[in-house]
């Protein structure tokens, strides 16, 4: 098998020499930003944009006969370094917004070939845009207990309800919406899992304001909003097991620590640069010290442990039943770099706007807000908890009814 | 679990089943009550030689299998869930360790086969104080014509005791506190001029203090370089944390299962307690600690067996996270089982004792925690 990924790291490497704008390079930032926008791309990224999806490099690990690469977890991620060694970014995950990550994966899983046919090149070729409509203003960690309802009317179901914190409602295509399908069944029988246009007259959007600032997150209502029958996805009444699914697919993609490694400045140089060093090179702030080196092994531990996840498996795609540990493990070492890097720069960590303070104080308080809705989305820390003692050690549930 | 190739993952089944069926916690139980001065089992011992777990690490040419730190960590993590007492860890991975990193051809020819056949037993000698701190080492060599006398002590020696030869820990040169002018040496345990006592620890362990009065040994009982010592020093003790951090994770792991199980079956206010979320929620805690520090024990094994520079790094992330983790959990099975778990009667007791003295042994967290600074820069 090494043998086969060598010969692919080489085809991948003359893949990106051809293909790979040069002037794209170090411009990861950007191309973020623009992909957040519709059809933010144009030149070189466009371009690059395009090359992916020919390839089948925005969704390697799809079949190809849906715009993949049809490649396994071992091969993607040889793609993934090659991409990292000459700083290319694969923009699709921001483009399609939820579609990468996890309505694609689910579609896969319980599409008809129809519906896989119909969806799931549009994604892998970055020019469809997702949103999920799960939560409602009642239905937050108790996700069962939603309330928008579908009622069928012949070839269409008719959609009424709100949704909240629908992530890039305001700039997507399409949604996947949990609704209510039986209201006379037990809660988590009569949900089914529907698939529906954003640009449609019963479909309204509003950004919500987060105490961070601006935010992706909207509330969503539906007012006699269609969704056709054939974007039903699963059986009718069983989108309980499909939500389940996609959750999984969300905490799995939540597991990345975003330590260190991802942030402009190692924690421990920032601290020497405010706090300063004693004369034998030791932090000055010594309580500080101690906290730092906590933090630098929570997020060495969490890479070594989904590097071990990883091993294990074997190459085996399977959601890993330690994504609700991994989930929780990168929300703390993520917090608590954020809290790091509000302390060690004291009054300066504390600015909300204007000269005073440089981009990336300003950036970090920002980040800091934003970062407590880590702990709350995707299945609160609670609820992880609540995964691992019931799921995976077997302890009898109580708290939840239903 | 890393990824295991078929002989480990034979070694370890062996390891499973020899220690719940021959060497469970209940053996200990009598050996603390026995009160011998060796505080183990002749038979034990015996066994562990037969199935070959005293040459793991032992080059093939000086009669080991050579199979390597992680395999040998399986073996400690099984001898650590049931608490098997024997000079395993102290004379088969870190007098084992000693000889084949520091010793001469010869050295290993006099010393490795009778390693792996039992019938040396090799330990380090390196304490003089109550906090683990190798540059305060204060015990003297002095250079006489071709040889060298020891004087001085050394304490919290494992299995001093029983043991046939010491590796000890000694100053060549300089001060207590200098890194520098420490020398290692390997020194037969009846050589005139050694006396040792047994110390009565918490985890009925076998320990010994041990005194050095003009002990005369020769250049050719020196382990690497005269005055060079810490550095050889430092990759034995490296060696010994891996080791003993799969054996802490071993002890923590039996812990885990002990109090999951109570949480389970025992009944109060008409519901099993593992039903209250409060503990549901501690035992996800340390459940996803068991987890995490699996990884980094695992890591520093394998940092030793495949030669990278980073082991120092992985050695204390691993003491440090294991260190804390045996910490809480050996706290938390008394507490999860209340009443019952503070009586003598029932073992949850033997495991929180022998956790405290594992923390301790190398280096606790705080030690290591601040290695990792250092080494980070920092």
């Amino acid at each position: 098998m090494s043998q086969d990924l060598t010969a692919l790291r080489a085809e991948v490497s003359d893949w990106l020499t051809d293909n790979f704008p040069s002037a794209l390079k170090g411009q990861a930032a950007a191309i973020v930003e623009a992909s957040s926008e519709r059809d933010g791309l144009e030149g070189d990224a466009l371009a690059w944009r395009k090359a992916l999806a020919a390839k089948g490099y925005g969704a390697p690990t799809w079949p190809k006969e849906y715009g993949g690469a049809g490649l396994n977890q071992a091969e993607a991620k040889v793609v993934a370094e090659e991409m990292g060694k000459v700083g290319a970014i694969n923009p699709m995950v921001v483009l399609t917004g939820m579609g990468i990550t996890m309505v694609g994966p689910t579609i896969l899983e319980y599409g008809t070939e129809e519906q896989k046919s119909k969806h799931l090149p549009g994604i892998a070729s970055g020019e469809v845009r997702w949103c999920l409509g799960l939560s409602e203003p009642n239905a937050g960690s108790d996700l069962a207990s939603l309330a928008t309802k579908a009622v069928e009317d012949g070839d269409n179901f008719v959609l009424n309800g709100q949704k909240i914190w629908t992530s890039g409602a305001d700039k997507s295509d399409w949604c996947g919406a949990v609704v209510r399908t039986d209201p006379s069944a037990k809660k988590r029988d009569g949900i089914s899992f529907v698939m529906l246009t954003m640009d449609q007259k019963g479909v309204e959007t509003r950004p919500i304001k987060l105490i961070s600032g601006s935010s992706p997150f909207c509330e969503t209502f539906f007012n006699d909003a269609l969704s056709e029958k054939n974007d039903l996805l699963g059986n009718l009444n069983d989108g309980w097991s499909v939500v389940k699914r996609l959750l999984q697919h969300e905490r799995q993609s939540q597991t990345g620590s975003g330590g260190s490694g991802a942030r402009p400045e190692k924690v421990e140089d920032m601290a020497k640069r405010y706090v300063g060093t004693d004369s034998e090179g030791r932090l000055a702030d010594s309580d500080l010290r101690g906290r730092i080196v906590s933090h630098l092994m929570d997020d060495q531990l969490h890479k070594l442990t989904v590097s071990r996840v990883m091993a294990e498996a074997r190459g085996n795609p399977e959601v890993s039943a330690a994504a609700s540990i991994l989930k929780n493990s990168a929300t703390h070492i993520s917090q608590t770099r954020s809290e790091l890097n509000l302390e060690i720069s004291g009054s300066q960590g504390l600015g909300w706007e204007g000269e005073g303070f440089s981009d990336v104080e300003l950036q970090n308080v920002r980040d800091w807000l934003w970062g407590k809705a880590i702990s709350i989305y995707g299945g609160s820390h609670e609820v992880q908890k609540n995964i691992i003692s019931k799921n995976i050690l077997g302890l009898p549930e109580t708290t939840q009814k239903g | 679990m890393a990824a295991l190739n078929e002989t480990q993952e034979l070694i370890r089944d062996q390891a499973k089943s020899w220690v719940s069926e021959q060497a469970p916690i209940a053996k200990f139980r009598e050996l603390r009550d026995s009160n011998t001065e060796l505080a183990f089992d002749q038979k034990t011992w015996k066994d562990m030689v037969e199935m070959g777990w005293t040459g793991i690490i032992v080059p093939e040419a000086y009669g080991g299998s050579e199979l390597g730190f992680l395999t040998f960590g399986l073996i400690l993590e099984e001898t650590g869930r049931h608490l098997t007492a024997s000079p395993l860890f102290a004379s088969a991975l870190v007098g084992a360790t000693a000889i084949t990193v520091g010793g001469s051809d010869d050295t290993k020819q006099a010393v490795l086969p009778g390693i792996v056949s039992g019938e040396q037993i090799v330990t380090l000698a390196l304490e003089e104080g109550p906090r683990h701190n190798p540059v305060a080492t204060a015990l003297a060599a002095t250079k006489s014509g071709d040889n060298f006398e020891l004087s001085g002590s050394k304490t919290f020696v494992m299995e001093g005791m029983a043991a046939t030869s010491f590796i000890v820990v000694a100053r060549t040169n300089g001060s207590a506190g200098d890194a520098a002018g420490l020398t290692v040496f390997h020194v037969s345990a009846d050589s005139a001029g050694i006396s040792r006592d047994s110390m009565s620890m918490l985890d009925s362990r076998g320990y010994a203090n041990v005194q050095f009065d003009g002990v005369k040994v020769s250049t050719g009982d020196v382990l690497g370089t005269v005055d060079e010592g810490m550095e050889l020093l430092e990759v034995i003790l490296d060696r010994a944390r891996a080791g003993l951090c799969a054996e802490m994770h071993g002890t923590a792991s039996q812990s885990f299962d002990m109090a999951l199980e109570y949480l389970k079956t025992r009944v109060q206010f008409g519901q099993v307690i593992g039903s209250f979320q409060a503990l549901g929620h501690r035992a996800a805690d340390l459940y996803t600690a068991k987890e995490l520090t699996r990884s980094c024990f695992e890591a520093a094994l394998q940092s030793v067996d495949e030669g990278v520079d980073n082991v120092p790094q992985m050695v204390a992330l691993a003491k440090t996270r294991v260190g804390q983790y045996l910490h809480e959990m050996s706290n938390q099975l008394i507490q999860i089982h209340g009443g019952i778990g503070m009586t003598d009667e029932f073992d949850a007791g033997f495991y929180l004792k022998r956790a405290r003295v594992l923390e301790t042994a190398y280096g606790n967290q705080a030690y290591h925690r601040d290695r990792y600074a250092r080494l980070l820069g920092f």
